[in-house]
């Protein structure tokens, strides 16, 4: 028997391995995404002071602070007993929200994922990687730093500041967007669109020219979840939960985010570190979900801004209404969340809201609360409980690649048994077909700490022993 | 005139993570002419278009394991072979600089040793400190002048 290792797993966020092991005719026996997450933040944040915990939650990571900021901010409403924050407070979070999808999609169609569609997955290492985009398509990878760096500069404007941003406090935020400011990202809306409108046109266009391989390549079937609005809308920053099976039934709905643990449980595994959400009432077994970019365009009946509504119907016709379950469609789907994230940070900058002085509200002291959150990676639970010298005695978090690690796992499994189980020879271009498959889950497996010297994520090849055949490792 | 930017990055509620922000931070306090300063958790693709329109570049960031107290490294451009918005590095930046918006700049890596990295607090370590402020004496005057001398160090592997 033998074992592949692929460590790091490249242009995904963070550190991981994928282990595949071989009996001796080649023929795939079993495989693995070992996750390392650091799992001690739940403990560091007991003892600390409530209204700290917003600004404190984004030392866990460097690569969404702005999610883990938004989700901690909205659980602490609950806390000081705010249902309903202002307007100009819930539209500047909003604002500083959409502005973080942008960013994060934008960056991970351009320059994490686009090399593999533009140029295929057996193209030759040295060209498939970003500069080869930048040498072959110039435009394009302008427009991946542009975008970025406008997403980013609306967090900036939003949060107060690039690191440890103060801007959601609990009840509300803690100033609001300037004339000189809301003009200064107007002026580069229109091209923002523009851009966004493209990027879509080149994920749709790949996803339906080639539907013959994508439509099976890492695919299953699965139930999604995702927060919804009340009207059934997708709504990336606030709604209740909602998940649906693999033919579009609905399992619940409009779950208050208070009631999550009535309906999401989560399992140990012994060889990771990794939790594993389940739906409680289908079992560990079952109960396995996806969240992120697919999910969550299966979850919604409509989205509310135009363009991105009309590019969700062509989504949905490929497979006749039903949930789309084909894991390569995630690139497509997450171009259509840039689409609306860019209308939606347009809507929000034409809103005089944004300038509005009424930041904050109080209530009465309660002892538990939960934020949900639509992150661009997908949802992400924080739950707290605070005692009566306002220190934080208990905290839960559900981060969104956890949700996806079952559905990534077996992503891998089926690309392994499809490409890789009998070869008797394991190209570079078959090992990058299980890296496709986990990077079209956008994964964060980042533990925050990136010092120089520190090294990212591993794919293996073991014997039946467990001795080490092949490896591909290759730093991210 | 040269102008130079300072791009300090690491996540300061890391411990010694932080060694890059807090360069940065001492740095702009000094408002040397010319001399600008940014920080982050960590590089990023946009960097690429503050970069840009610098001359020289100088990235501050806590060392894991190289040399004490810091060491300076000029650093050429290189590949973006892979990256994600994590770990981009020093050169593949540069590279990218070089590649879509035709600036070659002058790029140096300041490495500061740190030693404590695993827990969730906001504070640097003595001996952290004490490099950090060892290393602030050396880049100060060389800002000043916009010219760079390199400290080697045999045992870092670049």
């Amino acid at each position: 028997m033998k074992k592949i290792v692929i460590e790091p797993v490249t242009r995904v966020e963070g550190h991981g391995k994928v282990t595949i092991q071989l009996d001796d005719n080649n023929k795939v026996i079993d495989s693995r995404l070992h996750i390392v997450e650091f799992r001690g933040f739940e403990r560091f944040i007991q003892g600390r002071p409530y209204w700290e915990v917003p600004v404190t939650v984004q030392r866990l990571c460097g690569i969404c602070p702005v999610s883990h900021h938004l989700a901690a901010a909205k659980a602490m409403d609950v806390i000081v007993g705010v249902d309903q924050i202002t307007p100009t407070a819930e539209k500047m979070r909003r604002l500083m929200h959409y502005g973080q999808t942008f960013q994060s999609h934008a960056l991970h169609f351009f320059h994490l994922s686009s090399p593999d569609l533009l140029f295929g997955f057996d193209a030759d290492p040295m060209i498939r990687n970003v500069i080869g985009v930048i040498k072959k398509f110039p435009e394009l990878a302008v427009q991946g730093v542009m975008m970025r760096k406008f997403g980013q500069e609306i967090i900036k404007a939003t949060a107060g500041k690039k690191i440890h941003g103060t801007g959601a406090i609990p009840g509300g935020i803690n100033k609001n967007l300037t004339i000189e400011e809301r003009d200064s990202f107007l002026k580069d809306m229109d091209q923002m669109l523009d851009w966004c409108r493209s990027a879509l046109k080149i994920g749709k266009d790949y996803t339906v020219e080639n539907l013959d391989t994508v439509a099976s390549f890492g695919s299953f079937d699965s139930s999604h979840l995702s927060i919804i609005r009340k009207d059934g809308a997708m709504d990336l920053y606030n709604g209740g939960l909602r998940a649906i099976d693999f033919e579009g039934n609905k399992i619940f709905d409009h779950v208050e985010n208070s009631k999550y643990h009535e309906y999401i449980a989560e399992e140990v595994k012994s060889w990771s570190y990794m939790k594993f959400p389940f739906i409680k009432e289908q079992g560990p077994e079952n109960g396995w979900y996806r969240v992120g970019p697919l999910a969550r365009v299966n979850t919604c009946d409509f989205i509310d801004t135009p363009e991105a509504e009309a590019a969700r119907k062509e989504f949905m016709a490929v497979t006749n209404g039903k949930p789309n379950n084909i894991t390569m469609a995630y690139h497509w789907a997450r171009l259509i969340e840039l689409l609306h994230s860019g209308e939606k940070i347009r809507d929000l900058l034409n809103d005089s809201d944004l300038q509005g002085t009424d930041l904050v509200v109080k209530g009465e002291r309660r002892e538990e609360g939960v934020g949900i959150i639509e992150a661009p990676r997908g949802t992400l639970f924080h739950h707290y409980k605070v005692n009566e010298n306002d220190q934080v005695t208990m905290a839960n978090l559900i981060v969104s690649t956890t949700s996806n690690n079952e559905p990534m796992n077996r992503a891998v499994r089926k690309v392994a048994d499809e490409y890789i189980s009998g070869k008797a020879e394991v190209t570079e271009g078959l090992m990058n077909r299980v890296e496709v498959a986990i990077r079209a889950y956008d994964p964060c497996l980042s533990c925050a700490t990136h010092a120089l010297g520190k090294m990212p994520l591993i794919v293996e090849l073991e014997d039946a022993d467990g001795n080490i055949v092949d490896s591909k490792t290759t730093e991210s | 005139m040269t102008k130079i930017l300072i791009i300090g990055y690491g996540n300061p509620g890391r411990l010694d993570d932080g060694l890059g922000p807090a360069f940065a931070e001492t740095a702009k306090q000094f408002n040397i002419e010319g001399v600008d300063t940014d920080s982050d958790y960590q590089l990023t693709v946009e960097d690429a278009v503050d970069i840009a329109e610098h001359d020289i570049v100088l990235f501050a960031d806590a060392d894991v394991r190289g040399p004490e107290p810091f060491y300076l490294k000029k650093i050429e451009p290189a590949a973006v072979v892979s990256l994600s918005s994590h770990s981009i590095k020093p050169q593949a930046l540069v590279g990218l600089v070089k590649e879509s918006f035709n600036k070659e700049v002058e790029a140096y890596v300041l490495g500061i040793r740190g030693y404590e990295f695993n827990e969730f607090e906001e504070k640097l370590s003595e001996k952290a400190v004490q490099n950090l402020n060892a290393a602030v004496k050396f880049i100060k005057p060389q800002l000043e002048s916009a010219e760079f001398c390199e400290i080697r160090a045999e045992n870092v592997t670049w």
